[in-house]
């Protein structure tokens, strides 16, 4: 009797460690190496990258053309790819990381406060901005619903999915982008915070991070679901069936990255490659905005124009113009207790 | 976990070797090593925890468990748990029942396929689920984002616990004692009420215990159907990992240790019950 538990509990644990594999498999490390190139200036050293989920794909292609620069030759890379804050979190206790990719400021500053980003890291032209995006609406198909403003969100009957901005630090951009346009519209403070309960009134689920989000909007659920421009872009690329709508007023989402300060000389090198136009380039092929100019992105396929892949918005929010800062907006949006939008998401739930 | 669970329901029968307070070297070295493995893994790890809500002091944590969101979220998760758990009592005695008693076709597939829910990942399961009860649900059942959702993936991932802790005891149960009881007159329901079921209740205990824990701590396979709406199907474990989020470490340990203080009570009476059970039989 005995035997045959041990025998069923250890096909399970084979079984379990067998789709545990497969299931990370997609998403763990990956590396990749050109050891044909001795003599360059970076040969042999390695770039760990640890970033959040979606900077992956852009990350596979510019890495892979870094390695074919004089910089670049002989590097290796190795990566991680999760959820920002939890990737964040992850090298602050420990993980192994000489460039960091994160969705939010904050989760760079994390590393700051723990002495393993310099401080002077957003000191560039960039100020530490290397990739970024606007908050669009993915819609179903053809738009059946037509929805065009912010306005036609909050009408009855249509259904929100937007990740949870509790559990997941980008799904942040979201909400704020959503408090902003009221204000950029000419709203009061009183005002934004009506708009968001309308909003949070009309969402139907808040699944725990982006990628959870999509995949409940494929799944059926909802009318419209809150993303980013380059996300829509990338999950069109990968074959999902949806069309994306850029609102007028939108606010500006800007992925910051670092180099630790135990970094390899390599990390610094493709940190610089990335900046360049040929690493733009490389980023804005996965749906990404350029950050600097005089980027010729061409088509990017999965845009809804690819030949004019990023149009301009008319009214683009920014954190720095529109909200002051991170730390400021973390306190008065999002703050346990008393935060606008925690306290908005919590009025939702009791209507 | 579940195997010695599963045969300490008997361990009341089974004479024990040696006296209690004597150890020789090799149970010594044993005892010495399996209380070190557990310490590592289970003990420290959950201090950790209840330090960590505790560093807040008490006005902290009292304030973070009475958040009105924060105690919906406990609410329906622990009620959702008991629910769960009573329904798997019955399901799962019954499902152990028809494994061991009745021969038909597929038994060794449905067998293996039990523990099915215990092998998937659990956010696989919560796809499964998903595109079984979601909005193209080919059932036409559609529960996402309601409260149901929750139950249907509580009951999907702990359904294994009782059929695996009641499986074994019924295998060994003697036959003759039924065909005793029957002999002497009683009715089919009163051997099983007054013969089968006592020697089952440790095990039903046993399974419980390890279907309510789990249900209690379960995130994974809900995220993707439930939609976690606060004050209708956010689950404890995303409270918590909303205040990891924030880094409020405190917070999250504070509702962690909730959770643990009302799995421990419930593992703590299953367990009695079990041992009183067991005694009489």
């Amino acid at each position: 009797m005995q035997r045959r538990w041990k025998t069923s509990l250890a096909a399970v644990a084979v079984v379990a460690a067998l789709l545990g594999v497969a299931a990370c498999g997609s998403s763990g490390s990956s590396s990749s190496s050109d050891d044909t190139s001795a003599g360059s200036p970076n040969s042999g050293q390695s770039v760990a990258i640890v970033g959040y989920s979606v900077a992956e794909a852009a990350h596979k292609v510019t890495s892979a053309d870094f390695q074919k620069t004089d910089e670049g030759k002989g590097v290796t890379f190795t990566s991680s790819y999760g959820a920002s804050g939890d990737q964040s979190r992850a090298v602050e206790s420990g993980l192994d990381a000489d460039l960091v990719h994160f969705s939010i400021e904050s989760d760079v500053t994390r590393l700051v406060k723990s002495g393993q980003v310099a401080d002077t890291w957003n000191s560039g032209p960039t100020k530490g901005i290397i990739s970024s995006s606007v908050v669009v609406f993915a819609v179903r198909k053809g738009n059946p619903k037509n929805i065009q403003t912010w306005d036609d969100l909050v009408k009855p009957g249509v259904e929100i999915v937007t990740p949870n901005p509790g559990s997941s630090g980008a799904a942040r951009w979201n909400a704020l982008a959503a408090y902003g346009q009221v204000i950029a519209g000419g709203g009061t403070e009183a005002d934004a915070v009506a708009y968001l309960d309308k909003f949070f009134a009309n969402v139907v689920a808040l699944p725990g991070s982006g990628r959870d989000a999509t995949t409940a909007f494929d799944g059926g659920t909802g009318d419209v679901l809150m993303t980013y421009e380059n996300e829509a872009i990338l999950a069109r690329q990968n074959g999902e069936d949806f069309d994306y709508v850029i609102p007028d007023t939108t606010l500006l989402i800007e992925n910051p990255a670092a180099v630790t300060t135990a970094a390899s000389p390599a990390a610094t090198s493709y940190l610089d490659y990335i900046l360049s136009t040929d690493g733009q380039q490389n980023f804005a092929s996965k749906g990404f905005r350029p950050v600097i100019d005089g980027v010729d992105v061409g088509d990017v396929e999965g845009a809804t124009d690819p030949s004019n892949p990023f149009p301009t918005v008319p009214h683009l929010l920014t954190i720095e113009k529109n909200f002051v800062s991170w730390s400021d907006v973390s306190k008065k949006f999002f703050d346990e207790d008393t935060g606008i939008v925690v306290l908005s998401i919590a009025k939702s739930g009791k209507a | 976990m579940v195997l010695a669970v599963a045969s300490e329901g008997r361990a009341g029968r089974t004479k024990r070797l040696g006296r209690p307070g004597h150890l020789t070297k090799v149970s010594g070295l044993g005892l010495g090593v399996s209380l070190i493995w557990f310490s590592l893994l289970v003990l420290i790890p959950l201090a950790a925890v209840v330090t960590t809500a505790a560093e807040g002091g008490w006005d902290a944590f009292w304030h973070t468990i009475t958040n009105e969101q924060t105690f919906a979220a406990i609410k329906l998760t622990v009620s959702q748990a008991f629910l769960v758990t009573g329904v798997n009592i019955v399901m799962g005695t019954l499902i152990a029942w028809v494994l061991v008693r009745d021969s038909f076709f597929g038994k060794r597939v449905v067998e293996v396929l039990i523990d099915l829910p215990f092998a998937l990942p659990t956010i696989v399961a919560g796809l499964v689920l998903l595109s079984l009860y979601g909005p193209k649900s080919p059932l036409g059942i559609d529960i996402a984002n309601k409260p149901s959702a929750v139950t249907v993936a509580f009951l999907f991932v702990t359904l294994p616990f009782v059929v695996r802790t009641v499986q074994p005891v019924l295998e060994e149960l003697e036959g003759d004692v039924e065909e005793a009881a029957a002999s002497l007159g009683a009715s089919r329901f009163t051997t099983f009420r007054r013969i089968i079921l006592p020697s089952l209740i440790p095990a039903i205990a046993a399974g419980a215990a390890l279907s309510f824990a789990r249900a209690v701590s379960e995130y994974g396979s809900l995220v993707l159907l439930s939609g976690n709406l606060p004050f209708k199907t956010e689950v404890t474990s995303v409270r918590v990992l909303s205040s990891v989020e924030n880094n409020n470490t405190e917070a999250a340990a504070a509702v962690a240790t909730v959770l643990l203080v009302i799995s421990l009570a419930v593992i703590v009476i299953l367990d009695i019950v079990q041992r009183r059970m067991s005694r009489r039989g």
